[in-house]
């Protein structure tokens, strides 16, 4: 199926921390989706990724995730990003209780 | 230039014979080996051949160090080398494995100095395997 | 129980030194992602969903107060006050640091503890049957020979970067509790004309491509165990495939060349390792084997037992599950569940570790163990102090009497922790225990097994009701097996048909549970039973026909 570019953002896991984060638009790396920086061309969005790529000294893995845009910014479509977003469905532990 | 790695640390590769591969073999050269050969070809061959380098195509295809056990086993005297991918971190499981140096690219001693190298230059010590044998495997 | 001496003590710090240096080295960058993981994950490390986890092992299973206790306290400081205990007698700890986990390595090094090569292309964590040296059925305590594998396969300078992970369990029963036919290596112990040997089987594995273990050879003498064992492992590094990490386990290996040839080849490479030993492992092994020498065990009256069992109800129910024939008259083998009702299989808090830890110490030899189907096991209890061990169980939400149960299901972490998870695994166990909790004595023996992906770390293909949980199509879906049998007779799960939606799974395993009640002969035929019976037709149009499937609705 070729026609739009489903939306995406940066996300890895910080090195330090090992917690999911998002690359922003400024270049820095949140832990919060909603901050960012939605991708909606595909050169784009390959050239951020080369960029996340070059930074081992602060994440690992970095791949881009589809998402669709919302009110308050990026969120995620598929299941895996939505529990990598918010944290486990058995304990409220990780982002859901509350970014560190 | 690449660099050997032993004990002692970084040194000048002292070996000017060169290295073939296994099936053009000739007197005074060195053998290439590649992880994926099989030691066994060498069998009745090893007392003619001074120095082996078993290549590592990557620092995590550790068929490298089942091949120098074999050829300790089976009776290779000569010098050892494991050449190509590997990392500081190794050195002590290339040793006990038989190996008597590595050679390493110029690269790879920028990122690993020799420092991290005889960190581990102590693979004598606390080695379970020589302690369930006895002694050193070879 | 086996403890550290001066060597294992000092590999151990040396280890955790060298460990030190590789996190310093990557974070400065002179390791790169590339090179730091196979070093941190032969040391436990995985990095998953939300954060860094470390993997520690519990080397066959077993472990004293002491070192539960500095888990709990481990828990508490770097993690978030609870552990999760795995199906290969491992604990995890979720959320810690990277720049933690060296402190936490150390302070596992202070109880004879460590985490290394419970990852990574490695022989990993050595485990055993968790009865073991307590079992009523035992031919050998299978510990001494783990120790011994665990000794030989530490550090080993060939077996660090083989050519995919490689497990080994021993199981000194002929009643198996340590699924050795479901490991690369199975070891069980044997008796041939009053001598103690080794049955070798080997190829075994679940995943992708589940296959059930052949034997390689039916008797090893403990002279040649660590040569044989190390012929196999050695001969797999050089032929096992590297082109492709699906078809890289020795269960594929040996189905490729055949067990014949794998034979051939293991007993020429024998030939040449057996020279390298000189019989010292021999005597290590009676040491070990000294260290591992039963306890005393006391003549005591079980009359405090009895009066109990007939007084209170709730204590003889989980006198009924949770308790295992003991070798010694007027001792039990307390099981304790994991499994609350609707709580994560395998979970304990720091407080509950503590409440584990003291039980041991007061009424259980100091002993512990963890069984691969995610449960405390107290392996050395007078039958006379159960009623206060149980008590003290209430307290803590301990005393859930449901070992073998329905509810007692294995659950790998699923796509709630786990980075190669496909769908989730926990809410399907914690909606399933919750649906089941007041049928479950009705139903009687039933094994659920649950993996959240194609890896089968929930041990699936050998549940009587297996479910394995899929992505398809960006939404989870899981499948159904029926007929596994993790024991001696070793069967893997037939699939049912189509899989279920998350929301559909739970009733189609109630449907399942309600047409093995409705089709038992009597009560004492269990799920399985039945299933061998019946076939699965029954099961399946229950699962599928629209008839069934909405008066189930």
């Amino acid at each position: 199926m070729t026609g739009k570019f489903t939306p995406k953002v940066v996300t890895a896991n910080a090195l330090r921390e090992g917690d999911v984060v998002y690359m922003k638009a400024n270049d820095d790396w949140t832990r919060d989706l909603g901050e960012a920086e939605l991708l909606t061309e595909e050169g784009y969005a390959k050239l951020r990724l080369l960029m996340a790529e070059g930074q081992p000294e602060y994440v690992v893995g970095p791949y881009l995730a589809d998402v669709a845009d919302g009110e308050n910014g990026p969120r995620p479509i598929h299941f895996r990003e939505a529990f990598r977003s918010a944290g486990p469905s058995n304990y409220f532990h990780g982002k859901q209780a509350g970014l560190n | 230039m690449n660099l050997i790695v032993n004990d002692n640390g970084f040194s000048k590769d002292d070996w000017n014979g060169g290295f073939s591969a296994l099936n053009d073999a000739r007197p005074d050269v060195g053998i290439d080996l590649a992880t994926s050969s099989d030691p066994g070809e060498l069998q009745g061959r090893l007392d003619d051949i001074s120095i082996i380098r078993v290549i590592f195509p990557n620092f995590s295809d550790g068929r490298g160090f089942t091949i120098a056990r074999c050829l300790r086993l089976m009776g290779y005297n000569g010098r050892l080398r494991a050449a190509g991918h590997v990392i500081a971190d190794q050195y002590a499981m290339a040793r006990r494995a038989g190996f008597d140096e590595i050679e390493i690219a110029g690269a790879i001693a920028e990122r690993q100095p020799e420092a991290d190298w005889r960190f581990r230059a102590n693979w004598r010590e606390h080695d379970y395997q020589s302690r369930l044998r006895g002694r050193i495997p070879f | 129980m086996y403890n550290y001496n001066d060597f294992d003590a000092k590999f151990v710090a040396e280890r955790n030194r060298q460990f030190r240096r590789q996190v310093e080295r990557r974070i400065s960058g002179n390791l790169s992602e590339e090179e730091f993981k196979p070093l941190r994950l032969m040391n436990g490390l995985y990095l998953q969903l939300h954060a860094y986890m470390l993997r520690v092992a519990i080397p066959y299973g077993t472990l004293n107060s002491r070192q539960m206790r500095q888990l709990a306290n481990i828990a508490e400081r770097w993690d978030k006050g609870y552990g999760h205990f795995t199906t290969r007698q491992n604990i995890q700890f979720n959320w810690p640091k990277l720049r933690d986990v060296p402190d936490m390595l150390d302070a596992l090094a202070e109880v004879d503890m460590h985490a290394i090569q419970t990852s990574g292309n490695t022989i990993r964590n050595v485990t055993a049957d968790h009865f073991a040296g307590a079992a009523a059925d035992e031919i050998a305590d299978p510990r001494p020979v783990a120790e011994l594998l665990r000794q030989w396969s530490t550090d080993h300078p060939e077996f660090q970067f083989l050519p995919r992970k490689f497990k080994i369990a021993v199981s000194g029963s002929p009643n198996d509790r340590a699924v050795i036919r479901a490991h690369d290596i199975g070891i069980g112990i044997v008796k041939r004309d009053g001598r103690i040997g080794y049955c070798i089987i080997a190829g075994g594995g679940l995943g992708r491509t589940p296959m059930i273990g052949k034997v390689i050879s039916e008797f090893v003498t403990q002279e040649n165990l660590l040569p044989y064992v190390e012929a196999v492992v050695s001969v797999w590094n050089l032929l096992g495939r590297r082109d492709n990490k699906y078809k890289s386990r020795i269960k594929i290996t040996v189905h490729e060349h055949g067990i014949e040839k794998i034979r051939s080849l293991v007993e020429e490479r024998f030939e040449l390792l057996r020279r390298t030993y000189s019989g010292i492992d021999i005597k290590l092994f009676e040491e070990i084997t000294a260290a591992f020498s039963p306890p005393e065990f006391q003549k005591v009256s079980a009359g405090e037992f009895e009066l109990a069992y007939k007084s209170d109800p709730v204590f003889e129910s989980w006198a009924d599950t949770n308790l295992a024939k003991h070798r010694a008259e007027g001792y039990a083998i307390a099981q304790i569940s994991l499994k609350a009702h609707g709580q994560t299989p395998g979970d304990a808090t720091s407080d509950q570790m503590r409440a584990m830890a003291d039980m041991a110490e007061e009424y259980g030899n100091d002993e512990l163990r963890i069984s691969h189907e995610q449960n405390v096991v107290l392996p050395h209890v007078r039958k006379s102090d159960l009623p206060a061990i149980h008590s003290i169980l209430k307290k803590h939400g301990l005393a859930t009497a449901n070992i073998g149960l329905a509810s007692d299901i294995i659950a790998c972490p699923g796509m709630d922790y786990c980075a190669l998870a496909t769908a989730r695994s926990i809410p399907v166990a914690q909606d399933i225990s919750n649906l089941l909790k007041n049928l479950e004595d009705e139903i009687g023996e039933l094994k659920i097994k649950i993996s959240g992906c194609i890896n089968a770390c929930g041990h699936h293909h050998l549940g009587h009701i297996g479910i394995l949980g899929l992505d398809r199509a960006g939404v989870e879906n899981y499948q159904i097996t029926l007929g596994g049998d993790a024991t001696q007779n070793t069967a893997l799960g037939r699939r049912t048909g189509p899989g279920f939606s998350h929301d559909k799974i739970v009733p189609a395993v109630e449907r399942l549970i309600l047409t093995y009640l409705e089709l038992r002969e009597n009560s004492g035929e269990t799920f399985i039973e039945a299933y061998r019976r019946l076939g699965m037709e029954p099961f399946k149009s229950a699962l599928y026909d629209r008839v069934h499937a909405h008066a189930a609705e």
